[in-house]
């Protein structure tokens, strides 16, 4: 235990420096674009209004000032109000979680439970025609952009063939388009990258060694070439998570879906500010969490990278 | 690794369709029969010649009565022209900031490096979009905007390279006959590395072209009057059920592109640079 602190150190230190630059740099970038009161109100606005507009959310003091306010309310939790819905801008977004949970979460699942098979299988089958005609499937399903996809799944299961709803997300047919949409993507970049992977790794020599003192190839498959296999898997999962958050921003788009990509989208629209700040800073949280835990697994299957070593991280 | 010295039939074919996308967005003012903003609106919603409708409208008209195939050569013209623009762009970009953080070291190398973990925790989409909508949008804003997506790739590519050929003979023999480093850069180092980072745009350029299309889609991309390829999915999607190729054609156009210079970019690969996978 005594040797994984500075394996973890340095990676939690860079985490939280990068978290607080994307807090730093969207309020300035934001605050330094315009004008919300004018973009409130509209152009038309009397002065008196737009003061008093100003007043009430802080905007007439200096900017180092209120970035001091946003830092300190942040930190007890309190993220400011949505100027347009009057609420408190972290439980407007915290609402719409579940349902976007609800969409990424399968399609998560989806891209590991059909990529990693589907990849290591056409590694083990080498340039047999299934190899062959997987990996042409894997380059149109992840070069045909989301919403392009998404379209063609309402065109043909909802107008044509009337299976599923082509929006909203009332019942539990609505899922199924959008969930596909988000996972057919990322589960081809996954096969893709695992037969990469897979054969790279059962051309080492201790799978050959392996395969030599006569264990069975089942064996040498899921205790030798499949385990060294993963790292890079790993690596690729956990950037592939941007991806899938600016899927879900697309998708809900295309199907209604009532999520936070929708709700950025419309906020980014009428310049609430709060609720920007709110949704960057969870992506920022949610992805940068998620490539550390992705390091802290290395630890986990990678022996070697426990050892700290000195002078690099 | 075999080594391939003919081209293979889906190259020839992907090299085939680019050209075909490069003719038509060159060509596009010369071969479009209709204006694109010209309206027709007793020929609304007609469908293309071959489903019912007339050589009028080859591809069919939208919902104003204007012609979907002269609207989509000036969709792919104005696509590829971004996609094009922002991809010089950002290796241009990202290979100055690798070089920089290369020769600098120190404090400028972990600044570098820190902004690129910076934009690896923010999706580009996410980033833009938020940009986009608070800047407002013009075609210049939006085409540097688009020059900065991969530019974090670029310079980690760019600083790697730097930093292997300033290990080598050749740059270090330079150094010590005294030349300046910028020349040492831009004479020795850049000629060496362009072979990967021209592999590097490959990759970059249908991204750009998934990214403007996108955006474009959100309706916070490529503005009206102008017309790109996402521009036409988006309207299209309103008239899905009733004229649905609107949304067809472009949609068609995009994914092809993006398979094709993907195959290119992976024959180009294996051409130019085998250390890269």
């Amino acid at each position: 235990m005594t040797n994984i602190l500075p394996y973890i150190g340095p990676k939690v230190l860079r985490a939280a420096l990068s978290i607080i630059v994307v807090v730093t740099l969207t309020f300035f970038v934001l605050r330094a674009s315009g004008d919300p009161a004018l973009q409130i109100l509209g152009p038309g606005a009397r002065a008196p209004d737009l003061e008093a507009f100003r007043q009430k959310w802080g905007l007439d003091q200096p900017l180092p000032v209120q970035y001091l306010r946003y830092l300190w309310g942040a930190l007890h939790g309190d993220f400011g109000n949505s100027m347009l819905a009057g609420k408190p801008a972290a439980e407007l977004v915290l609402e719409r979680m579940p349902l976007t949970l609800a969409l990424m979460l399968p399609a998560l699942a989806l891209n590991v439970l059909i990529g990693i098979p589907v990849g290591a299988y056409a590694a083990m089958h080498r340039d047999s025609w299934i190899d062959r005609s997987v990996m042409m499937l894997t380059v149109l399903g992840f070069t045909v952009p989301s919403f392009v996809l998404g379209l063609l799944f309402i065109l043909i299961f909802s107008v044509t063939l009337g299976l599923f709803p082509s929006g909203g997300a009332d019942k539990w047919q609505s899922f199924v388009l959008p969930v596909l949409t988000l996972g057919v993507g990322g589960a081809a970049m996954l096969a893709r990258f695992t037969r990469s992977a897979m054969i790279e790794v059962l051309s080492q020599l201790y799978v050959v060694a392996a395969s030599a003192k006569g264990v069975t190839w089942r064996q040498v498959i899921h205790h030798h070439a499949f385990p060294n296999a993963i790292i890079p898997i790993l690596t690729l999962l956990g950037l592939m998570l941007g991806g899938q958050v600016a899927g879900a921003v697309l998708v809900e788009n295309v199907f209604g879906w009532p999520g936070i990509g929708q709700l950025l989208v419309v906020s980014v629209g009428n310049r609430d500010l709060a609720v920007v700040q709110v949704i960057l800073l969870l992506v920022a949280l949610t992805m940068t969490s998620a490539n550390l835990m992705m390091d802290l697994l290395y630890g986990v299957v990678d022996p070697r990278l426990r050892q700290a070593r000195p002078g690099s991280h | 690794m075999q080594k391939k010295s003919r081209i293979d039939l889906p190259t020839l074919f992907a090299s085939l369709w680019l050209c075909l996308m490069l003719l038509i967005a060159a060509a596009a003012p010369l071969i479009a029969p209709h204006d694109i903003t010209a309206m027709d609106l007793r020929d609304r919603l007609s469908p293309p010649f071959g489903f019912g409708g007339t050589t009028v409208h080859l591809f069919g008209s939208d919902d104003l009565g204007r012609d979907v195939a002269s609207r989509l050569y000036y969709s792919i013209r104005t696509s590829l022209l971004i996609a094009f623009g922002a991809t010089v762009i950002s290796v241009v970009v990202g290979t100055a900031i690798g070089f920089l953080a290369a020769y600098f070291r120190g404090l400028v190398e972990h600044f570098l490096l820190l902004l690129i973990d910076v934009q690896a925790s923010l999706p580009f989409l996410i980033v833009a979009l938020a940009m986009l909508a608070f800047f407002g949008n013009s075609l210049p804003l939006f085409v540097g905007l688009m020059g900065l997506y991969g530019w974090e790739r670029n310079a980690r590519l760019a600083r790697g390279l730097a930093l292997a050929a300033g290990a080598q003979g050749y740059a270090g023999a330079t150094r010590q006959l005294g030349a300046h480093p910028l020349r040492i850069y831009l004479r020795h180092i850049l000629p060496n590395s362009a072979a990967t980072l021209l592999v590097a745009a490959t990759v970059t350029f249908p991204e750009i072209i998934l990214v403007e299309s996108g955006l474009s889609f959100l309706g916070l991309g490529v503005q009206p009057p102008m017309t790109s390829l996402g521009v036409m999915v988006g309207t299209g999607r309103e008239y899905i059920t009733r004229a649905p190729w609107m949304l067809l054609s472009p949609s068609i156009v995009i994914v092809l592109t993006a398979v094709a210079v993907s195959v290119v970019g992976d024959f180009l690969r294996d051409k130019l640079d085998p250390t890269l996978k």
